[in-house]
């Protein structure tokens, strides 16, 4: 017989409602630990996929626009930009390097990516199989889109008109990629890509004929030589008419700001779950010292000191809370898990639930610390309890 | 032994409880007889430590109450003193068994299932170990609780009204249960009742009121 027993034998006398509270509980241990996880693997994602972009010039639009066609590719873009303004740009000698993006076709779903090899390399991606293109109408997967879609090198792929969600348009059949290579998993956009050489697009579109002053891309990803550049570039790009420069890093910071606010009050949301919870355990606890009064007096009647009675309570509320966390975190989990295969599905980035990540530790100790803190009354009234009067009535 | 000289015990301006000298030596059996508010409860929670008293001094198998307090006054009643009170008072979460084990658990002595198995089965109860307070019968629920006041090999063993509302034949069975036991642990047993029949079970009788 152990202390911990005696209260485990009072929580499964009254199951429903212990049941309940550690349910609430859970519930809001398990709202915390959804934003914590989600938004701690989108930022980390957005950060790596906007790494070592300074800047981004597209066509003239909203700069956010402009960062989450070309950077993290979820936005369609405003529009397209003349290859010979890009190229001007890239030569300009405040740029290091300079990345054309040409959109507009995709592969169920996934977009296909004119560009060229500085794309990958600037991701640091790794060819698994194959190799990278070497001309026109050739194809490199992305390690997401080689799984999800079953297909390899060798294999023959059809772009569709669009960028893969509803509006997709009509397949591009006379125009088919030859994919050549297939890249290991980088943990980046790239994942979800088809790359292949800016050429191809123009070719698909029907535009690879005509003279170059009448090409066109759909952005270019920009690194500076020096950071000075970020003074005094965007403003020379906006002052074009046909271009638009947005920074990933602001427009993210931007992103996160808007976003946050719709964290904070979910979190706010699972803390006053957590609190709800604190208050229905303590309403329990404190409903039992009226039902045990008699149990109670019994114990000090057998040699039970005050102390002991006092931490029987709180154990108990202590009990509540630790299922409640265990229950709440496992909860947790499996509902980032799940958000995450309906993201995947809509070609959306990775979100796991088997990442553990140091603040849930934080989290469940909130939790116990509610229920130790809920305890903590009732247990103080358990410990002053009367004891002769309770044991001579009845 | 068992002392008390010049106790009374006070309730505000009334007082329940005025008793000039009572002894009782290891193992004798006692009856204290008296009507209901007489201060029979009273006396027995004196005796226990449950209660202090307003004035004079107590002793119980050697120890003087008013040095005791706090804790060691608990573990000194877990470990000295059985109680079988009125209402009985199982703990109803608990099994019988665990009812029985709480008895040397709380009062920090090693649990002995083998001492509690042996109780059960001298007092009928073998096949009931299992089962919840609420599944006895009243008889039943009264060995269990006699079973627990002597878990510990109590010193002194006190009885609160225990033959209430039970028929003649019950009310023998009870106080021969009793009795048995106090003797089994060489406990000195106090029976506190109203109830007459009991009178010849007794060769000492303690009465008290007026």
């Amino acid at each position: 017989m152990t202390l911990a027993g005696i209260s485990f034998a009072y929580l499964r006398a009254r199951p429903l409602a212990a049941a309940l509270n550690v349910l609430l509980l859970a519930l809001g241990v398990a709202t915390v630990t959804v934003l914590l996880l989600a938004s701690r693997q989108i930022e980390s994602r957005m950060l790596r996929d906007a790494e070592g972009v300074d800047l981004v010039v597209g066509a003239k639009g909203s700069p956010m626009q402009l960062v989450l066609s070309a950077v993290f590719h979820i936005d369609v873009p405003a529009g397209n930009i003349p290859l010979e303004e890009a190229r001007a740009l890239a030569a300009h000698r405040a740029v290091k390097k300079a990345i054309p993006l040409a959109l507009g076709d995709s592969f169920r779903g996934y977009r296909i990516v004119g560009t060229t090899h500085d794309y990958p390399a600037h991701y640091g991606a790794r060819v698994a199989a194959g190799g990278l293109w070497e001309k026109p109408m050739q194809a490199v997967l992305g390690s997401e889109v080689a799984r999800a879609t079953g297909i390899g090198v060798g294999a023959r792929l059809v772009g569709a008109h669009g960028m893969g969600g509803e509006d997709t348009g009509e397949a591009h059949e006379e125009t088919p990629y030859e994919v050549v290579g297939v890249l290991a998993p980088t943990g980046t956009v790239l994942d979800r890509l088809v790359l292949t050489a800016v050429e191809s697009v123009w070719e698909v579109h029907g535009t690879a004929g005509e003279p170059e002053e009448y090409q066109e891309i759909t952005a270019l990803l920009i690194r500076y030589a020096s950071p000075l550049a970020a003074a005094t570039m965007p403003r020379q790009v906006n002052a074009n008419p046909a271009l638009q420069a947005a920074s990933p890093a602001y427009e993210s910071a931007r992103l996160f700001r808007m976003i946050g606010v719709g964290v904070e009050v979910l979190r706010a949301f699972g803390i006053v779950l957590m609190l709800a919870a604190g208050l229905s355990v303590f309403i329990a606890l404190t409903h039992a010292l009226e039902e045990r009064r008699y149990d109670l007096a019994v114990m000090r009647m057998l040699g039970a000191a005050r102390a002991k009675l006092f931490a029987l309570l709180v154990l108990e509320g202590v009990l509540l809370a630790a299922a409640g966390a265990a229950l709440g975190l496992a909860l947790g989990h499996a509902a980032t898990g799940a958000i995450g295969a309906l993201m995947a599905a809509q070609h959306q980035g990775p979100l796991t639930g088997l990442l553990w990540l140091n603040e849930e530790w934080w989290v469940a100790g909130a939790a116990l610390g509610v229920g130790l803190f809920a305890a903590l009354v009732p247990g103080l009234r358990a410990m002053r309890a009367e004891v002769a009067h309770a044991l001579a009535e009845g | 032994m068992l002392g008390l000289k010049n106790v009374r015990k006070r309730y505000g301006a009334g007082e329940v409880l005025a008793l000039e000298r009572f002894e009782a030596a290891q193992g004798e059996h006692w009856l204290v007889l008296g009507p209901s508010g007489s201060g029979k409860t009273t006396l027995l929670h004196l005796i226990a430590g449950l209660l202090a008293p307003s004035e004079g001094e107590i002793e119980v198998a050697g120890q003087r109450l008013a040095g005791l307090a706090g804790a060691a006054l608990d573990r000194w009643r877990g470990r000295t003193v059985g109680i079988v009170p009125q209402k009985l008072h199982l703990v109803p979460s608990l099994t019988v068994m665990q009812n029985l084990s709480l008895a040397p658990y709380l009062a920090g002595l090693p649990e002995e299932p083998a001492r509690a198995t042996r109780l059960l089965a001298e007092l009928g109860l073998a096949d009931r170990a299992g089962a919840r307070p609420h599944q006895l019968s009243h008889g039943q629920a009264q060995r269990v609780a006699v079973a627990r006041a002597v878990m510990n090999r109590p010193k002194v063993l006190l009885a609160d009204e225990p033959t209430s509302n039970l028929d003649d034949a019950a009310c023998e069975a009870t106080l021969e249960l009793l009795q048995a036991q106090a003797r089994a642990c060489g406990a000195t047993l106090l029976v506190a009742t109203h109830d007459r029949r009991a009178h010849r079970r007794f060769e000492r009788v303690l009465e008290l009121g007026r």
